[in-house]
């Protein structure tokens, strides 16, 4: 039997558009805004420039110049925007957005096409927003016989996850990290250790063959690869002496490790790509063999939450690998070049007479200063560079290796077919615990040659 | 009363669809029609924890009839149709029954008309090879070797379009001779796409056959022993991967391949890896024939001889066949004097091939039944007919 889809009429979008605005002023005014108001009512406000916040006073202030900065100020140093936006989610989803975009794009052009293209009108830059608006649109289809409570919350839990292994990394000088914890490397394998749980969950709970063939076989590649990246890891862990990221970026001011380490390097990155499920290691979602393996039952935007978690889970690796191997955001001060001057006081804009014409405000630098007048401090020599710069810098220095990595863990898909599952453990247990091995002694040589640590010539 | 119902009827169930016999370590795996794994057939497949312990082939997903449909259309209009089982192959396809019906009805075909079938034949060679290509290398999860050849193969189509004015349903072969004569500066044209062609082609051996993880996770994956594959009855690449120097060109040579230097390529291995390099390999020789095709072509002539409307074969019966992309392509007419055969059998080399199969994927991993599947160079729609 084939459904022939309605004919559009205008009364009926009409009245579906209306209907839709009508529910939404109902429930806005019945349940979110007496919600707003019961949290307003506990919540403790901060407290800024000896007044105490409201939402009235909030509003009042966004438009005076004087008091806009320290309130923009307190919202970044809260736990909710480090958590949901900067260091913490939302900068990752964003990257995570980006690399989808890049990978298409760049396997495209390898493989002599011109990938996403129309939507969008430049080079296909809104594919994405389609494909999530699609996958938002279509029914989550969940099968019979499945254990709906971990079916369901499998794919919030991989995101979960993989959204408190970005909280660990540090993004730029200054605290910018989420958690500085002091045991963040062990906290970083506890999370990773979480993946494999997650998966074999979800691919036992759906009840169906190929997810159960997709688990088990992502529950032994995920853990044969974990204990060679854990070793791998080891080797910086010696010759610093601490396990906090922070220390670690900042132990590597002068040079980063994977000059000493490069084999260190190399097994960290093999078995990340494995982590990652990525080519040649997607075994777990091997198309050809069994459909889209732990995977194949997801429907709608399940699956979308699912590859979002991935793909945040592949900006995590990359930043870890940066933070260990290449510098984290350690790096010259490179931006901004401009005079400080200008930016707290705008660039002046003049005709083609040279009379001055208007004046181009550029905030933005003083709301990263701790202290808003540290730049009148550098203007006088007593500052080399202001906290604002040097955050700026770090961020720069950060995004910039981390998308490298990202590159060139993408990069892989293009030239090398899928590997076998014996071909996988063979690699995990044989060869890269090996090569692990050998960089922790390296990394002991070094530190009893006195050559690096803490009484190297270094 | 449903408890004693349930073991009666999964007897009587056609294979695939009895009911399971629970074990705890084999469990089975419906591969395909809908799996992206599987063409347009279903592979039954057992697997004891990684390793697969019986495999059960389920063609006739696409069986269309053709044979019976060929009964009841007169010689001339079953060209059409008779290409339908392998569109990406069709000269070839279209080859052996156009030899026979020629052979039935006694018909002489211009020196021109047979070289330009053997140009067209062997560019539709290149061009089913390429797709086929193109699904071996996305089943080992290896995309860019599906999009290089899928994109190379429009070169060739391209050339065909210019010959035949399709793109890949051609019915370019027809009793004496071809439908049309090829475009006035057909030669240069050719020459250029095909020199182009090979050197692209080449370019595979970098990405693909020289890869260590293809050779790593190919080699010594479903080997097929040169007395296996004879008794079995495995045609075309398959056997030549094994070892065998059987060629229908260089054996049997049909139209002008006995006055060309055909060379066959053989190799001992008999492994997934053998199998999916004779056919790029076949590729570089068919280049190699389309170029001493031109150059012997003659460059004036007539390209058909005309036929009797409404031809009719004698009370006779006629077997041909030629090498396609798949192996041995055969066609066996039986005529009784009527404008249509009384019956016609067609002999596909997919269907060998497909025989070999379940021999091969016993004891194999799982990760390696794409592999050895897709490299018997076996195509659903031909062997169902």
């Amino acid at each position: 039997m084939s459904v022939i889809a309605p004919k559009f009429r205008l009364a009926y979008f009409l009245k579906s558009v209306i209907d839709n605005i009508f529910w939404i002023i109902i429930l806005v005014t019945l349940i979110a805004i007496p919600a707003i108001q019961i949290v307003l009512f506990y919540m403790d406000l901060p407290v800024i420039e000896g007044e105490l916040l409201t939402a009235f006073l909030a509003f009042t202030w966004l438009f005076h110049p004087d008091m806009a900065i320290p309130l923009v100020k307190s919202l970044i140093h809260s736990d909710l925007f480090r958590i949901a936006a900067f260091p913490g989610f939302g900068f990752a989803a964003l990257i995570a957005a980006g690399t989808i975009f890049v990978e298409r794009k760049m396997l495209a052009k390898l493989q002599l096409r011109v990938g996403p293209f129309y939507c969008g009108k430049v080079e296909g830059i809104l594919q994405l927003a389609a494909d999530g608006l699609k996958l938002i649109s279509k029914e989550i289809i969940i099968p019979a016989k499945a254990d709906k409570p971990i079916f369901w919350v499998a794919p919030i839990l991989f995101v979960g996850t993989a959204a408190a292994f970005v909280s660990l990394i540090p993004v730029a000088p200054g605290g910018w990290v989420v958690a500085d914890l002091d045991v963040g490397l062990i906290a970083v394998f506890a999370v990773i250790g979480f993946f494999p749980i997650i998966t074999i969950l979800s691919a036992w709970s759906a009840n169906s063959k190929y997810p159960f063939i997709g688990g088990i076989r992502a529950l032994h590649q995920m853990v044969s690869f974990e204990i060679p990246l854990i070793l791998s890891l080891l080797g910086v862990v010696i010759l610093t002496g601490t396990l906090n990221l922070n220390e670690i970026v900042e132990s590597q001011a002068s040079f980063p490790w994977i000059i000493f380490m490069p084999i260190g390097a190399i097994v960290f990155f093999t078995a990340m790509l494995a982590e990652l499920e990525r080519i040649p290691f997607d075994l777990p979602e091997a198309e050809s063999e069994i459909v889209a393996g732990w995977l194949t039952e997801f429907s709608g935007m399940m699956y979308g939450l699912v590859q979002l978690g991935s793909y945040v889970k592949l900006f995590a690796f990359a930043a870890l690998f940066v933070t260990i191997f290449l510098g984290g955001w350690t790096g010259p001060v490179i931006w901004p070049p401009l005079d400080e001057q200008i930016i707290t006081e705008g660039l002046p804009i003049s005709d083609f007479r040279g009379q001055p014409l208007l004046t181009v405000s550029t905030p933005g630098l003083p709301l990263f200063d701790e202290d808003p007048n540290e730049w009148i401090l550098q203007k006088h020599g007593l500052l080399e560079y202001t906290t604002g710069q040097l955050f700026f810098s770090g961020v720069i220095w950060f995004v910039l290796k981390t998308v490298a990595v990202i590159f060139f863990i993408l990069l892989p898909r293009g030239v090398f077919p899928r590997i076998r599952i014996d071909m996988l453990l063979h690699i995990g247990w044989y060869k890269l615990i090996g090569l692990a091995f050998v960089n922790i002694f390296i990394a002991l040589g070094l530190l009893y040659a006195g050559v690096l640590g803490p009484e190297g010539i270094f | 009363m449903t408890e004693q119902l349930i073991p009666e009827t999964a007897e009587k169930m056609p294979p695939g669809l009895q009911l399971e016999n629970v074990d705890d370590r084999i469990m089975t795996l419906n591969v395909g029609p809908q799996h992206p794994g599987s063409g347009h057939m279903r592979l039954i497949v057992r697997i004891d924890g990684d390793y697969i312990v019986d495999c059960d082939p389920d063609p006739g997903y696409v069986h269309r009839g053709e044979e019976k449909m060929a009964e009841v259309r007169n010689y001339i209009l079953n060209i059409p149709h008779l290409e339908r089982p392998v569109i990406h192959d069709s000269c070839n396809i279209l080859y052996p029954y156009v030899l026979g019906v020629e052979d039935l009805v006694g018909i002489e075909v211009p020196e021109r008309a047979k070289y330009v079938r053997v140009i067209a034949a062997e560019l539709n060679r290149c061009v089913y090879t390429q797709y086929w290509l193109a699904i071996y290398g996305i089943f080992l999860g290896h995309s860019t070797m599906f999009m290089w050849p899928a994109g190379d193969r429009e070169l060739l189509i391209d050339l065909l379009e210019k010959m035949t004015g399709a793109r890949v349903t051609h019915s370019y072969f027809i009793p004496g001779g071809v439908r049309n004569d090829v475009p006035p500066n057909f030669e240069d044209v050719c020459l250029r796409q095909v020199d182009y062609f090979e050197k692209r082609i080449k370019e595979y051996a970098d990405i693909f056959y020289d890869n260590p993880i293809l050779k790593a996770r190919t080699e010594d994956t479903g080997v097929l022993s040169t007395n296996d594959a004879i008794r079995l009855g495995t045609t075309g690449s398959v056997l030549r991967a094994s070892g065998v120097d059987f060629d229908v060109r260089v054996k049997e040579p049909y139209d002008v391949y006995e006055e060309l230097d055909v060379h066959t390529n053989v190799m001992k291995e008999g492994d997934s890896y053998a199998r999916s390099k004779i056919p790029w390999l076949d590729m570089l020789e068919s280049c190699n024939i389309i170029r001493q095709a031109l150059e012997k072509m003659p460059k004036s002539g007539s390209i058909r001889t005309k036929l009797k409307p409404n031809p009719k074969g004698g009370n006779d019966e006629v077997f041909r066949r030629v090498e396609s992309g798949r192996g041995a392509a055969g066609m066996h007419i039986i005529s009784n004097s009527q404008p249509q055969p009384y019956r016609l059998k067609i002999s596909p080399g997919s269907f060998r091939n497909l025989i070999a199969l379940p021999y091969l994927l016993k004891g194999e991993k799982l990760g390696n039944m794409p592999a050895v599947y897709w490299s018997l160079n076996y195509w659903p729609v031909e062997a169902d007919r």
